[in-house]
Order: structure tokens, then C-alpha cells, then sequence
């Protein structure tokens, strides 16, 4: 594992610069992250961005299309959606997007507690070239070639680290 | 991927982990919490609008239900559909071992049409893991009660709503009262008990209805409420089981209930909040009185809720465990041949 240059603090606050121009932002938008890595960095930005709602975390391994394949995640924990999402404008926050299916399961639970009125996804890192959904980024800080392979570590300092030879991950 | 283990228990897959779940004996403490832990995450989904996870669709459930059964079966299915399985009830009423086909062949015929798991409940010891030894490798069997013997998933209930009430099992005092001779879920509740370490089980009943040799159970026997109930954290009633009782066991429920009934005023032998729990279907009036079932110490409601979420997640881990296999099978064909 080779540390990336690159510090994920400013990446946040890069994170943050665009979500406060988002045309959708305001202080009483509903934003969730994806437990573990988007988890930690949603607490981060809801802090620096002084949200007033309470931070929501999706776990959506019970949501994955490859469970027939690798079974249950072993440290499956429950969703924590602590508001009413129909109709609301949600901040969807991950640490890595690389295939799209993480973000694909998180929207299908979020359907099954509701129908938000928009979805916004917001990630640290864009693994660019190994799409296999037609999943994007509406904000994110910091745009990788497929090949580099990506881990956040946390929650308490972040920070980022290559991991070689590449490991498949969603 | 997991070192190949060599597993004489039936229950077990070559890893090491459940295939089929039929009783607790032979599994080890991390099997039950696995299926604790599991269940917490079940029970966010009943909370939304729509209760279902898409984890065991295409999936096909078969339940076996040889006796009468509302709970158990209803919390079933509810569990297999949250689990978005197609879900079938046989009619045993009405079904082809009645008509003199063997168990056997009803099995291999409901086989036949690709199930994946059946749930099986029969009045004779034993049955589950008969059906479980002679199943195809690809289908897990869950016992939902097998006649004096075990009802494992009851007894994972129990211990889901005493951690969940009282945030952990270790250090408690449990008393299991009533007629622990005929009862399938108080040899489960023991067993659970002692796995995960609870301070001191106690059972409590009159002679006829305790088993032989009960100290190697690891309990505490008790004849009497009073001195049974001293100090406990939890009580677990049990329903005289008239049905399985051969020969006069019991003069009367009446003179049951006069010495072994759960009422308000027994239960201050025991902790202040202590719970009060029972499997269900209850006597009124035989091992418990009304005051107490619906009292504010009583967790007889939630135990049901929660079997929801803990058959959710005895479903989800056999089938993830099947798929873990599978996978590693496909990885590490000489491994796990």
C-alpha cells in the first residue's frame, strides 16, 4: 500500500466548496453516507457545511447484486435514516466510485423507504474507465485512472492509500 | 477463503459454518452471535415503508408444517417474503403422506421441484435432520420444531429479545419455569443459555415435569416459585404441553397454576425489571395469569416481532454461506474438493 499524495482534508474542503454551489444545497438538505469510507466522510462535510438535520448512513449490503456470489458482508449493520426522505432533496456521499453498483444498491434501498425528489452523489474519488452501470458523479474532488486501485482509511486521521496489485472492489 | 474444516456435524458446511440450522448442539457461541448481529439489521427494514430486501429473490422456500403451528409458521413466512423468496406452504392436511407416501418420497419430490430450503416442523424427534441427511447438497433444511427435541430459532428469538431489553445475556439470571420435560424450546433456551454465558438458568416445576439428571444440563432445579425466582433478570414461562403428556403427570391446571402460576404477586420474587417472556400460544390462567401477560414486564409481543428479524437472518447467513462456498469452490476447486 503506497500512500497517495494527496490530502483528503483539502479534498473535502473541495467537496464542500461545490456542494454549497450545488443549486440544490441549503443547510436543510438531508445528507447521507455509505457505511464505511462515505459514512466518514459525510460526518466530515456535515460538520464543515453546518447541516441542522441529522446525518443519515445507508448500509446496503442487503441490496447487492452479487450476493449469490460473495454472500452477506460479516460486519452488516442497519441503515440509520433518522428522517422522512419522500420528497426531499438527498446528498448521497461515498468515498470511491469505480463500478456504480455500490451506488446503484444504495439508491434501490432508498427507494424502498421512499421517493426522494432528487438524489445527488457526491464522491471523494472518481475511478474513471470501469463504469458498468450509467452511474456519475454530480460532485466529486478528485478524478483517478482506472488502474489505481483506492483505500480510504479512517475514521480518524483520513486518509488515502494505492493498494498494488489493483483489487477488484465496487 | 476458509481452511477446509472436517465437519461431522451435520449442521455445518465444509468452512465451517451453517448449512442447515436444526438444533444448537455442536455449534459454537460466534454461529449464535453471528445470527444475533444479523438480526439488528433486520429490524430497520420492518420499520420502512416497503419491509422488503431483495437478498433470496428467486429463491424457493418450502414450508413443511407436519403439525399445527400460528406463530412459527406465520413469522416464517412473513420473514421468507421480507426476504423476497417465493414461498410455499404445504398442506399437510391434504398432502400425499396422508394418501401413504413415504416422508421420503414427499421429500424428494418437493425437492424435485427445485426448492431451496424447506422449513420443517414435525411432532417426531428427529425429523429435521432426517429430512437435512437425506436432502440434495444444494438445499439447507431449518428445524421449526421437531417434537421434544429442539426449536432453534425460537431459542435464537428468546436471546435476541433479552440482548436487545437488556444489552447482553452474560451475567443474567434466567429461570425457566413450567414443563421442561416436554418442551422442545426449553432444551433450545438452555443450550443458547449456556452458550453465550448467562450467569445462572434455573428451571423451575413440579418433579414429574423436570427431565431426569438436570444438573447435566448445567441448570439449577428449583421445585418451588419463591426460592426459583429469588433475584432473577428474566423468566421464561413455558405452555404445559398436554398434548405430549402420557399418564397423570399433573392432578389438575388448576393446582398448576395454584403452585407454578405466573402471578403478579410471584413475579416481585424477582428483579424489579425483570422480563417476562413465554414462546407462546399461553394458557391464561394455567402458567400465567392475565395481570402479568399483559403487564408492563411482559415482552411476550415483542419476541414475536423480533422472530421476524431473527428468521430473516438464520435465512440470509445459510444462503450467504451456500454462496461463499460456491464461490470458493469455483476459486479453489482442490481445496475444497
Amino acid at each position: 500500500m503506497t500512500p497517495l499524495n494527496q490530502d483528503v482534508s483539502t479534498l473535502i474542503d473541495e467537496l464542500c466548496e461545490q456542494i454549497q454551489k450545488h443549486p440544490r444545497f441549503s443547510p436543510q438538505i438531508k445528507m447521507l453516507g455509505i457505511r464505511t469510507g462515505g459514512e466518514w466522510i459525510a460526518q466530515t462535510l456535515h460538520r464543515k457545511l453546518a447541516l441542522t438535520e441529522p446525518l443519515g448512513v445507508l448500509d446496503s449490503s442487503f441490496y447487492r447484486d452479487d450476493f449469490s456470489k460473495v454472500g452477506l458482508h460479516p460486519e452488516v449493520q442497519p441503515s440509520v435514516i433518522p428522517w422522512e426522505l419522500t420528497d426531499q432533496h438527498l446528498f448521497l456521499v461515498d468515498d470511491v466510485l469505480y463500478t456504480g453498483r455500490t451506488t446503484r444498491a444504495a439508491m434501490n434501498e432508498l427507494f424502498d423507504y421512499g421517493r426522494p425528489a432528487s438524489i445527488t452523489l457526491v464522491t471523494l474519488v472518481d475511478r474513471r474507465g470501469c463504469r458498468e452501470l450509467p452511474i456519475q458523479p454530480d460532485i466529486t474532488a478528485l478524478k483517478l485512472e482506472c488502474s489505481q486501485t483506492l483505500k480510504l482509511h479512517g475514521p480518524d486521521p483520513l486518509t488515502l492509500s494505492l493498494i498494488e496489485p489493483a483489487e477488484t472492489e465496487l | 477463503m476458509s481452511p477446509r474444516l472436517s465437519s461431522p456435524n451435520l449442521q455445518l458446511n465444509e468452512q465451517g459454518k451453517l448449512k442447515h440450522f436444526l438444533s444448537l448442539e455442536g455449534l459454537k457461541p460466534h454461529h449464535l452471535t453471528e445470527i444475533l448481529d444479523t438480526a439488528e439489521s433486520f429490524i430497520n427494514p420492518q420499520t420502512q415503508e416497503i419491509k422488503k430486501v431483495p437478498l433470496l429473490r428467486g429463491k424457493t422456500i418450502m414450508n413443511l408444517f407436519f403439525e399445527p403451528s400460528t406463530r412459527t409458521l406465520t413469522t416464517f413466512e412473513i420473514a421468507e417474503k421480507r426476504l423476497s423468496a417465493d414461498v410455499m406452504n404445504l398442506n399437510i392436511s391434504t398432502s400425499a403422506t396422508k394418501k401413504g407416501e413415504s416422508l421420503l418420497d414427499t421429500l424428494w419430490n418437493l425437492q424435485s421441484m427445485q426448492a431451496d430450503m424447506f422449513v420443517i416442523r414435525h411432532a417426531e424427534s428427529g425429523a429435521a435432520h432426517f429430512f437435512a441427511r437425506h436432502v440434495a447438497p444444494h438445499v439447507h433444511v431449518l428445524n421449526a420444531g421437531d417434537g421434544q427435541h429442539a426449536h432453534p430459532t425460537q431459542a435464537m428469538l428468546d436471546m435476541f429479545t433479552i440482548r436487545k431489553l437488556k444489552g447482553d445475556i452474560f451475567d443474567l439470571k434466567v429461570a425457566i419455569v413450567g414443563d421442561i420435560l416436554h418442551s422442545r424450546v426449553a432444551r433450545s433456551q438452555i443450550q443458547a443459555l449456556s452458550m453465550l454465558e448467562a450467569r445462572e438458568i434455573r428451571v423451575i416445576g413440579p418433579k414429574t415435569l423436570i427431565p431426569p439428571f438436570p444438573e447435566s444440563l448445567g441448570v439449577h432445579v428449583y421445585h418451588d416459585m419463591k426460592s426459583g425466582l429469588d433475584d432473577v433478570d428474566v423468566v421464561i414461562m413455558l405452555r404445559l404441553q398436554s398434548e405430549r403428556m402420557k399418564g397423570a403427570l399433573l392432578p389438575s391446571e388448576k393446582e398448576y397454576f395454584n403452585l407454578y402460576g405466573l402471578t403478579e404477586q410471584r413475579l416481585a420474587y424477582a428483579k424489579p425489571d425483570a422480563l417476562v417472556m413465554h414462546p407462546g400460544p399461553i394458557n391464561r390462567g394455567v402458567e400465567i395469569d392475565s395481570a402479568v401477560a399483559d403487564g408492563p414486564q411482559s415482552v411476550i409481543l415483542q419476541q414475536v416481532t423480533y422472530g421476524i428479524a431473527v428468521r430473516m437472518a438464520v435465512m440470509a447467513i445459510i444462503m450467504s454461506n451456500a454462496a461463499q462456498l460456491a464461490q470458493a469452490e469455483q476459486e479453489n476447486p482442490e481445496e475444497t474438493r
